[in-house]
């Protein structure tokens, strides 16, 4: 799947120059040649890597964030950007936490509601206001924090989800071995795949972010795309909230600080343009597993601390970004 | 007879706007003292106003940096975690005296800066994402040169932080200070005319001649630096380095301070007398909702309405 949807990336460039076609492959599948030197080098050096529960965990501790930044590449293509995911993300977890209480319906319906409605409200501040949307998702981030904070006695109260719920199974269980949030993480990375490349919606995310004023004279619904996509970034939050919730069994109020920049991190270094017009969703996913191979195997490295692991993926990011800075400056000159 | 008295309204209106944009930030400082004046108990006492202007004095010295960024059409992500590194450089090099400390943390500041400003003016990476990765990385850094809590005995910094002249305390008269310096740059210097022609539009600044690169990166320089003293001034205050916390948020409360100010997210224009007004607005409405026993929850949704009220009158005047 993930390779069909790049090779039809290169097909879309139409017949490109040998520099144009490498710059092109660099740019797509950079990140995957990364991860997987990594993934040899870390197994290599650390015999406790390539150990099933190991695999495992590093999975699941990606699967949430993965579907965080599944909703944040349509927004980045766009040429966007979403800040509040991260506060969104706690507040999904705990309102999926309170809800569970009246069934699995409510603990997923609610938060799915709550943050959707959000992310809409950022959608049409964005679109129909003409605001920037670093400045609206930060106001956003802010703002559903406050409610998170106002509806757990701020912050001093914990909801706990039943373990023999339904929903806690979304979280702790396991089908042919692999957990549920895995399996559920990547189904939706396909149906996203395939709305991003195949639906008439996925094409107007391209034609928005690529030039806004070519898209709305050719008669693509610039405003709707756009809400469109804050409110899908807003429902993935808020459901990578209400599945972590389930997984801890618990609404921990103080989740998802720092979430959006690993996110937007993970979508950049997947190979999506911040500039927009440019991306695809399988390089999140990429990108996700490439930053917590990077942690767990600073963390594997006992003499390090968490530290030396923000170092590294702030200059990792910082690579990634010149990289294709000039991978695409290199594009438009050949 | 319509016609005209449609066009006299929507000029009122135009007008109503500008002036909201204007002189809005003063008028709330305004309104919000008055209604402490009234409700608030104990709110008039030296001692109140000596608190909250030492407690906005580390958040305009960021702003300050941040509005010259902004004036650029760019923001500067990266100023939290300058000042926790600030914090972790005074802390280590505290044993040589308080004023090499704080020459190494300014020193540290102006090195995120340039890294900041290499990434935007020479690479071309935009100002978000190459902020955003520093941001990441210095407080990392911040974290690995001092990895927890240090309370800061030293009698230099203490005073520093409580001492004051004639009743006004050191920390504002700097940040006081910083800001008249800031002001006369942006509006009495070549170099402040040469940021807002970059902010205006940087294609014409190019076809101008001016020298963009060198500009911006001497503008993210000067908002690490900044971000620096403002984490040496936090320091001091609080008696302790905590890279952990320190300036958590603050290019949040930041960007706030200078949109509300009155500053336009697109550039070309830097109101330093509004970001001054904005960040004592911010602190204003915080202690007024703590003081009324309002829930920090509630302080936190406030901001958040009064960001957005703040860029959605701006855009008003930005469409002219």
């Amino acid at each position: 799947m993930k390779s069909a949807a790049v090779h039809e990336d290169a097909d879309q460039d139409g017949a490109p120059g040998r520099g144009e076609r490498f710059s092109a492959l660099a740019q797509q599948h950079g990140a995957l040649v990364t991860l997987v030197v990594a993934m040899v080098a870390a197994s290599l050096s650390f015999d406790t890597f390539l150990t099933g529960d190991n695999l495992e965990n590093m999975a699941l501790s990606s699967a949430f964030l993965a579907v965080v930044a599944l909703g944040m590449t349509f927004v980045i293509v766009t040429g966007g950007i979403d800040l509040s995911v991260g506060s969104l993300f706690a507040l999904g977890g705990v309102l999926a936490a309170w809800g569970s209480q009246y069934g699995t319906v409510v603990a997923l319906l609610l938060p799915l509601a709550v943050c959707g409605l959000i992310g809409v409200v950022n959608g049409l501040l964005i679109a129909r206001s003409g605001l920037a949307p670093f400045i609206v998702t930060l106001a956003a981030m802010l703002g559903a924090r406050g409610i998170l904070l106002a509806i757990t006695d701020e912050g001093s109260r914990t909801y706990l989800v039943d373990k023999d719920s339904f929903f806690a199974t979304l979280g702790q269980g396991s089908l042919l071995g692999i957990g549920v949030p895995i399996w559920i993480t990547v189904v939706l990375f396909v149906l996203g795949a395939v709305v991003l490349r195949r639906t008439r919606f996925g094409q107007y995310v391209y034609a928005v972010g690529g030039n806004e004023d070519a898209a709305a004279l050719m008669g693509a619904p610039v405003a709707g795309t756009k809400i469109a996509v804050y409110a899908l970034s807003g429902l993935c939050a808020g459901l990578a909230g209400a599945l972590n919730a389930a997984w801890l069994v618990s609404g921990v109020t103080i989740l998802g600080s720092g979430m959006e920049l690993e996110a937007i991190s993970a979508v950049v270094i997947g190979g999506t343009l911040l500039s927009g017009g440019f991306g695809f969703v399988s390089g999140a996913l990429v990108g996700v597993l490439l930053l917590k191979v990077i942690q767990n195997v600073i963390n594997q490295i006992g003499s390090l601390d968490s530290a030396y692991q923000q170092v590294v993926s702030g200059v990792f990011l910082a690579v990634v970004v010149v990289a294709q800075t000039w991978l695409g400056r290199r594009r438009r000159v050949l | 007879m319509t016609d005209l008295t449609l066009t006299r309204g929507t000029v009122d209106r135009e007008r109503l706007l500008r002036l909201l944009q204007e002189y809005g930030v003063y008028a709330g400082v305004v309104v919000l003292l008055l209604f402490n004046f009234a409700f608030t108990s104990n709110f008039v006492s030296t001692e109140n106003f000596r608190t909250q202007a030492v407690q906005v004095a580390p958040v305009l010295v960021v702003a300050l940096g941040m509005a010259l960024a902004i004036g650029t059409e760019g923001v500067d992500l990266a100023v939290g975690s300058v000042m926790a590194l600030s914090t972790s450089l005074l802390s280590l090099y505290l044993g040589y005296g308080p004023w090499m400390a704080t020459l190494m943390a300014v020193a540290g500041g102006i090195a995120i800066g340039l890294a900041n400003g290499t990434l935007i003016a020479f690479l071309g990476v935009q100002p978000i994402v190459a902020t955003l990765a520093l941001m990441v990385a210095g407080r990392g850094l911040a974290l690995v040169l001092l990895p927890q809590l240090e309370d800061v005995r030293d009698p230099g910094m203490a005073s520093l932080g409580s001492g004051d002249v004639l009743g006004v305390p050191y920390l504002v008269l700097i940040a006081a200070a910083l800001a008249l310096l800031v002001a006369f740059v942006v509006r009495r210097t070549t170099f402040g005319r040469q940021l807002l022609a970059i902010g205006d539009s940087r294609p014409a600044a190019r076809l101008a001649g001016l020298p963009v690169r060198r500009v911006l990166i001497v503008v993210y320089a000067c908002s690490g630096a900044l971000a620096a003293v403002a984490g040496v001034l936090a320091t001091a205050r609080l008696t302790a380095s905590d890279p952990t916390s320190l300036g958590n948020l603050m290019e949040l409360s930041a960007i706030t301070a200078v949109v509300v100010g009155g500053t336009p997210l697109s550039g070309g224009r830097v109101r330093i007398g509004g970001t001054v007004a904005g960040a004592v607005l911010i602190q204003l409405l915080t202690t007024t909702l703590i003081k009324h026993d309002l829930a920090p929850s509630w302080t936190q949704m406030a901001q958040a309405v009064v960001i957005v009220a703040a860029v959605y009158a701006a855009r008003e005047r930005g469409k002219r």
